[in-house]
């Protein structure tokens, strides 16, 4: 495998500092970037928000009307390239559009799972002939995609699958039995991703149109939220699959599998900040309108705090979506491809696997505390249908649970850093083995005086990366590889990595902001406010992991190096929460206030 | 046939304006731009007379800085042809933006002008009316239908006026300003978006064109309209009558 430049590798913001010039903002994107993301903004406008009754009751046919359209306007085929009818665009592109279709609950989930998991396994693992075949379908909308791997039995143990799939005598034909569930879009559906055991054993990716005989779904599954999205089960008896249309190779399918969900997690992190973004709206909104005690409740500053805690998160983790997708961006344009599969994939769908599985842990719960608190803001009226706040609640809790449960997603993070390491791909015992030699040796630690008002939040997180290789080290030490087993710490570690890399990504871009857009006031605010608040969630992390480990004098020599790393002098929380909540009030936005000097 | 369409960058409907705090203009700090929504009613309906018609040149305009450049791209992805940015950095009031107008219309000898009956900034609604008479053609203002006659030598135009659609036919060339009702403009694809940066996109100072579009008018303060106050619940219709007699005092 090439040497790629270290800010291009997975994981490899734990171990060095990110020149801010190397990471993308949201603040570069162009004049046609933001064209085609204004695009999508209208067409959910005038679209879906003026439809949204009729498709929460799923209006017979009017979802796949809407979608078809979304269609002709080249929203679904983005990331497809040209020779295929899609448009060719980046990541760094598409997450503009993305975050604007996801806005709104179900439309999102149905071009979500087409345009991620129906579409990208055939455009990544399929031959030349199944993607002449099927792909520009896809991408124009012509057809719908859908991917299915969860089974009654098997969903975070997605292998455990029991679909199986058996080679007709005459070879021509494999047979599909078994019995997909919470599959996305199959009313819908033209073309199913379907993963079943050969000969009961090896998982295998197939191409399942929905007319082959022996396909039918069930009935449409009665949700909680996500109401206009199709949920059914995929029922296959004896389905007919020509043999043209194995996905990839026999026994190959956990490689397309896991792959294709890297990238649904990135894309449900980004469709989920859209959503948030779309709530702060709604919630600033409301605030502003709704008086109590003779003036808006936004002038209140526990009102002022959620409005502001809504939209620090909110940057955070649009930093860290931004800086992933232009990274996936740049090792895609390396165009180095990973040889495990035949034929190869590009290994920009692995590179950052972990950094797929921290967007979507992060901003599965963003959503869910932005619509919880939009929720509050309203008071009783948010209690009713009548606003959409409820709405937006029970839409928003899915993506905890779909592209791997947030459990799941945090036993992935430090498992995946473990993993890479046993690959050599990873210096982890080398990065722990330094660390913790150095937090023996109580040397002055990194010194912040002096900087800029950035400077000290560079510091803590510089201090939090020896944090998290210090508990891993001290972990490993005493479970070795039955770390694995020891879930609770395990996740402990991935809360810890988690504020690392969104409140990093968040302090590189207030940097990079300052220096091009002026005085950005408020990026600073917007970094610092995020910083100060993981200190106390990395610490106390931290010491429960600890805690879980060791015991006694040894114990309290590893809180004491806890508390020597997470040194920080508080921030007046209370004012930079007031000063954001009072500007975002006054230019009415989230963008505008990211935008506004 | 070739039809001009300006366009003017205009801070986009959905932003939330905010008056500087010396009254002397806009905050324009943190706000989205968008083609003034009239001028885009005026492309979409050159768009399609020429699907109609087929075979025609729609050349969008604009006057300011590099950043109208942007408006002038949404033009282009709409489906216009061609684009000239008109550079200047002073700030003009309609008559100068007619007499600039009349400058490009004499370079690129247009068959007529669409355009927006007003900008949504400062609503002055006499552009339109001013490169009329300077050009010395023919006007219909307020235009909600739109149809070519005539070998395509004459446009008949409904126009909203206060008593009803007012039907006119203005022979080409004419200047046609645009009303809400003519039509709803399409949506900017992502194929269009991305066709658009390859399409012509021309820039020319101000002074190349030889004219002297000096603005006679200042905009001495600007000032947000008083807040409503809150009404009054009466209980019975003599309540009512009582009080548009002595309070309002308008009966």
């Amino acid at each position: 495998m090439k040497e790629l430049p270290a800010h291009l590798t997975g994981g490899n913001f734990l171990l060095t500092e990110t020149d801010p010039g190397l990471v993308f903002t949201p603040e570069e994107l162009s004049a046609e970037q933001r064209l085609m993301a204004a695009t999508a903004e209208k067409f959910m406008e005038k679209e879906i928000l003026a439809n949204l009754d009729a498709l929460e009751h799923q209006a017979d046919g009017l979802m796949p009307k809407l979608f078809r359209k979304a269609g002709e306007l080249g929203l679904l085929g983005m990331g497809v390239p040209a020779e295929y009818d899609g448009l060719g665009l980046d990541r760094a592109t598409t997450v503009g559009v993305e975050e604007q279709l996801t806005r709104l609950g179900g439309f999102g989930v149905t071009c979500g799972a087409h345009c991620g998991i129906g579409t990208q396994p055939l455009q990544y693992f399929g031959t030349e002939a199944q993607k002449k075949k099927y792909l520009g379908k896809l991408a124009t909308g012509e057809w719908i995609g859908a991917y299915a791997l969860s089974e009654a039995g098997s969903g975070s143990d997605a292998l455990g699958l029991r679909t199986k799939a058996t080679l007709s005598p005459d070879g021509k034909h494999y047979l599909l039995n078994g019995t997909k569930m919470w599959i996305s879009n199959a009313a819908w559906a033209d073309l199913f991703t379907i993963f079943a055991k050969v000969d009961g054993q090896q998982v295998t990716a197939f191409l399942v149109e929905k007319t082959f005989p022996g396909v039918s779904t069930g009935k449409e599954e009665h949700k909680l939220g996500i109401k206009s999205s199709s949920t059914r089960r995929v029922i296959l008896e004896d389905a007919q699959v020509p043999v043209e249309n194995l996905l990839g190779e026999v026994g190959k399918g956990a490689y397309i599998a896991f792959n294709i969900l890297n990238l649904g997690r990135y894309k449900l992190g980004a469709g989920a900040i859209g959503a948030a973004k779309e709530s702060l709206k709604v919630a600033t909104r409301y605030a502003q309108e709704r008086q109590q005690f003779g003036r808006p409740i936004a002038s209140f500053g526990l009102i002022q705090q959620k409005l502001a805690q809504m939209a620090i998160n909110i940057f955070a983790a649009e930093s860290a979506i931004y800086r992933t997708a232009a990274n996936m961006d740049a090792v895609a344009a390396t165009g180095e491809m990973m040889d495990s599969t035949n034929p190869p994939f590009p290994r920009a769908l692995d590179e950052f696997a972990l950094e797929c599985s921290v967007l979507k842990v992060a901003c599965s719960e963003i959503l869910d505390d932005v619509a919880d608190e939009t929720l509050q803001i309203h008071g009783g009226y948010g209690y009713t249908e009548e606003f959409s706040a409820a709405r937006t609640c029970r839409d928003s809790r899915i993506n905890r649970i779909f592209e791997g449960t947030n459990e799941i997603n945090r036993l992935f993070i430090p498992g995946l850093l473990m993993r890479r390491a046993q690959r050599g791909r990873f210096p982890l015992v080398a990065a722990i083995t330094k660390v913790t030699k150095e937090l023996l040796d109580p040397a002055p630690l990194e010194d912040s005086s002096g900087g800029d008002e950035l400077a000290p939040a560079q510091a803590l997180l510089v201090n939090a990366k020896k944090l998290a290789l210090f508990v891993s080290g001290v972990a490993f030490q005493k479970f070795g590889e039955k770390l694995a087993d020891e879930q609770e710490v395990v996740g402990h570690l991935s809360d810890i990595i988690i504020d690392i890399y969104l409140g990093e990504s968040a302090v590189l871009r207030a940097r990079k902001g300052r220096k091009s857009a002026g005085s950005a006031a408020a990026l600073s605010d917007l970094a610092l406010g995020f910083v100060n608040d993981a200190v106390g969630r990395m610490e106390l992390h931290a010491r429960h992991a600890l805690a879980a480990v060791s015991q006694g004098d040894e114990l309290r020599a590893q809180l004491g190096i806890v508390r020597r790393l997470m040194r920080w002098t508080p921030l007046n929380g209370v004012a930079l929460q007031r000063r954001l909540a009072k500007r975002l009030c006054e230019v009415g936005s989230y963008p505008a206030l990211v935008a506004s000097k | 046939m070739k039809i001009l369409v300006p366009l003017k960058r205009v801070p986009d409907p959905d932003t939330k304006i905010r008056i500087q705090s010396d009254g002397s203009g806009i905050d324009l700090d943190g706000v989205k731009f968008a083609v003034n929504p009239f001028d885009a009613i005026a492309l979409e309906e050159a768009l399609r007379i020429e699907e109609k018609l087929g075979e025609i040149e729609i050349v969008v305009v604009s006057i300011g800085g590099d950043e109208c450049v942007e408006q002038l791209r949404v033009g282009l992805a709409m489906g216009a042809d061609r684009a000239v940015l008109v550079k200047t950095s002073e700030s003009s009031d309609s008559l100068a933006i007619a007499k600039i107008l009349a400058a490009v219309y004499q370079r690129e000898q247009p068959d007529f002008v669409l355009m927006g009956k007003q900008a949504i900034d400062d609503d002055s609604n006499q552009a339109g009316q001013m490169l009329a008479a300077l050009l010395g053609v023919g006007q219909a203002t307020f235009v909600s239908k739109l149809e070519l006659i005539e070998n395509n030598t004459k446009a008949r135009c409904g126009r909203e006026t206060d008593a009803g659609i007012e039907t006119v036919t203005v022979k080409l060339p004419a200047i046609l300003t645009t009303d809400l009702r003519l039509n709803e403009p399409r949506y900017v694809s992502l194929p269009g978006i991305m066709k658009a940066k390859k399409k012509p996109l021309e820039e020319i100072e101000l002074a190349s064109l030889g004219v002297a579009a000096v603005s006679r008018t200042k905009v001495l303060k600007l000032e947000a309209p008083p807040k409503r106050k809150a009404g009054v619940r009466v209980k019975t219709v003599d309540e009512l009558v009582d009080k548009l007699k002595h309070d309002a005092k308008v009966i």
